[in-house]
């Protein structure tokens, strides 16, 4: 889950690291007003899931309260890389004699949490990182040790030459990993750690993903989640504990298990199709998971079929085709009245007889073969 | 022969008493594979078809001489599962659960590298030595016993592979699922090196899928260290980047970890890698 810029900054400033004082506004007359109580130039920033935002156009300096009402109705609404801003944060502007980066991710190769920390911070940091790797210092830190003060001085003395610059950075550093620790981060950075020109160093932008398998001991992350960021068929998918991403294609796809969800699409692809999303309804055995996903396909306009790819394993076939008869049940009921979309089955494994048996009773027929079940949605959705 | 388990191999059940401890037990006992006992805190003296249930890793091991573990226990109590049978001198530790919090595998991974258990998993399906034993929760009936290893972070996806293996007639010498999770016990690297020193190993089928690096790696691995074949698939051509794909590790983050990227390094080491699922099968065959 990713939270926004304002979120992360209040984690780190619980653990002491110093970040401008700011707030958030929805309006432009709040914006007015936060600016009016800081008293001196702000920056107001689009709060989106998104990188660039700067480039976008989305972040914007105002020296008076009226200029930042201006400014943030300029950037309230606006559509960055497809997403509306909704919200901006207002921070004061500060003094910038230095830029550096500094990061925590959870590194995959190392399996430990990895320090990524460059002198040459900034909006360009990328391309910092592609053409000029020698410039990021990374350090993977033993997780039972947490990371030592002299490996933090280590880290911070390669970013400042000045002791003072370098001892206020070290302590940045340990506030990032308690930071990234205690919310069980997937990454957490700063970036830029500014100097001022009178040497005090501030965290100026933040970012942090999180682990969403850790949600369920971090409720206080969890209410951080931003319900604008979600589509209606996300929430629904996620309370109803399928995986989901919508794409742009018109087969809808209904998968047990990610690996084969997704060579599913391949295949559609492969045979000149266009999946219209990723679902994977996972390894249980309940029907009501089955209705969810048939409710999210049906809710986009662009699906022209509805194709079920089953390797029944733990997922049995019958709960599958009863959830699919239920669903088609539940939609006849409403006010679109039956489903007028083809639907291609495509059941193998567990239980299969028995559920071939009960989508026969409302004459659906499955395929056991994932190749033709692929080729024959695709047909259909061109019919 | 085969890899990591076989009929001697000695299993014992972690959250036996559970839902899926249960039912997994019965299909796998039905499979023929030797569970020893079980261990559920608290329950000690219940027996699950037959099992006897013991209250620790440690209790089972000493009265059954068990040498591995299969762990099936909801997420906020697998990471102590693991370190429970890794203390207890359990030498394969095949953790099943799904949504164990990375940070959490971090420091299990870091404390196994001082203990000489192996763990499989988080978040896989586990492993079959087809005709001798199953550890884990593929359905047994579509292996068959033969001399193709297949190694895959999927579940479905690699029943798929080998269903259409096994209706080639083409057997299976050991499949292994490694799981779909960024932090894991066993890299395909470590799966490649030891189907490599099987003699029954004749060929070995490497599903990957998006997200990470490990197939690159393995792809060096292959080149430099393997002489049995290895055919490659790799699931997610159509992924977005920056979405997850169902897996905790199946995402494309910062440009890197794309089906192209992998597929390249894979062909880069001669690793034919197929188009579709169903071509697997045609690119084994050329090579056994």
């Amino acid at each position: 889950m990713n939270i926004h810029e304002f979120q992360a900054k209040d984690i780190f400033a619980r653990f002491g690291t110093p970040i401008p004082p700011g707030s958030v506004a929805r309006t432009a007359t709040e914006a007015k007003e936060i600016a009016e109580e800081i008293g001196k130039t702000v920056v107001v920033k689009a709060q989106v899931h998104v990188g660039g935002r700067g480039k976008a156009g989305g972040v914007k300096l105002a020296e008076t309260p009226d200029e930042a009402f201006e400014k943030a109705e300029q950037i309230l609404g606006m559509d960055i890389k497809g997403l509306t801003v909704k919200q901006v944060l207002v921070t004061e502007a500060v003094d910038i004699a230095h830029e550096a980066y500094v990061g925590v991710i959870m590194d995959r190769q190392t399996k430990r949490p990895v320090f990524m920390v460059s002198a040459a911070g900034g909006i360009d940091i990328e391309e910092v990182a592609r053409d000029t790797p020698e410039k990021i210092h990374k350090l993977a830190v033993d997780p039972f040790l947490g990371l030592l003060p002299y490996q933090a001085r280590d880290l911070a003395f390669k970013l400042y030459d000045d002791p003072k610059v370098a001892n206020q950075a070290a302590r940045v550093l340990t506030q990032l990993y308690l930071s990234f620790m205690s919310s069980d981060a997937s990454l957490a950075e700063i970036n830029p750690l500014v100097t001022t020109p009178d040497g005090r160093v501030l965290a100026v932008d933040g970012k942090m993903n999180i682990d969403d398998s850790a949600l369920y001991k971090q409720p206080d992350i969890e209410e951080m989640r931003d319900p604008d960021s979600e589509t209606a068929a996300e929430i629904e998918a996620r309370k109803a504990g399928l995986s989901f991403v919508k794409l742009d294609g018109d087969i809808g796809c209904v998968v047990n298990g990610a690996g084969l969800a997704m060579a599913t699409m391949d295949l559609v692809k492969y045979y000149g199709g266009a999946p219209a999303n990723f679902l994977d309804i996972g390894g249980s055995s309940n029907p009501d998971k089955v209705v969810s996903a048939m409710n999210i396909i049906t809710s986009d306009p662009k699906v022209k079929a509805i194709l079920f790819n089953i390797f029944g394993g733990i997922t049995r076939c019958d709960d599958v085709a009863n959830g699919i008869v239920s669903a088609l049940a539940t939609i006849a009921k409403g006010p679109g009245g039956p489903l007028k979309l083809p639907i291609v089955i495509r059941l193998t494994g567990t239980n299969e007889e028995e559920g071939r048996r009960i989508l026969n009773e409302v004459e659906l027929v499955a395929s056991d073969n994932m190749a033709d079940a692929v080729q024959q949605a695709i047909s259909l959705s061109q019919s | 022969m085969s890899i990591l388990v076989d009929k001697n191999s000695k299993v014992i059940v972690q959250g036996i008493t559970g839902r899926d401890g249960k039912f997994h037990t019965q299909q796998m006992l039905s499979y023929g594979t030797k569970i020893v006992a079980g261990v559920t805190p608290g329950k000690s003296g219940q027996n699950v078809e037959g099992v006897p249930v013991f209250n620790t890793v440690q209790d089972a091991v000493q009265e059954t001489g068990a040498d591995t573990s299969i762990i099936y226990v909801p997420p906020p109590f697998a990471g102590d599962a693991i370190y429970e049978a890794a203390a207890a001198g359990v030498g394969l530790i095949i953790c099943i659960t799904e949504g164990i919090p990375a940070l959490e595998m971090v420091s299990v991974y870091a404390q196994l590298q001082n203990t000489d258990s192996r763990l499989i998993g988080p978040n896989c399906p586990g492993v079959i030595t087809p005709g001798e034993s199953k550890v884990g929760i593929m359905p047994g009936h579509i292996h068959k016993p033969g001399h193709v290893g297949v190694v895959s972070r999927s579940g479905t996806l690699t029943y798929e592979i080998v269903h259409q293996l096994t209706s080639a007639d083409i057997g299976q010498s050991t499949c292994l699922g490694i799981g779909g999770d960024p932090i894991i016990g066993t890299t395909f690297i470590d799966a490649l090196s030891l189907y490599e020193d099987d003699p029954d190993t004749h060929a070995v089928v490497m599903i990957g899928e998006i997200g990470g690096s490990d197939e690159e790696k393995a792809a060096d691995f292959v080149k430099s260290h393997m002489k049995t074949p290895v055919v490659g698939f790799i699931a997610g051509r159509t992924a977005p980047p920056g979405k997850r794909m169902g897996h905790a590790g199946a995402i494309i983050s910062g440009g890197t970890g794309t089906a192209e990227e992998k597929i390249s390094a894979l062909n880069a080491a001669d690793i034919p890698v197929a188009d579709r699922s169903i071509d697997v099968v045609e690119l084994v065959r050329e090579r056994l």
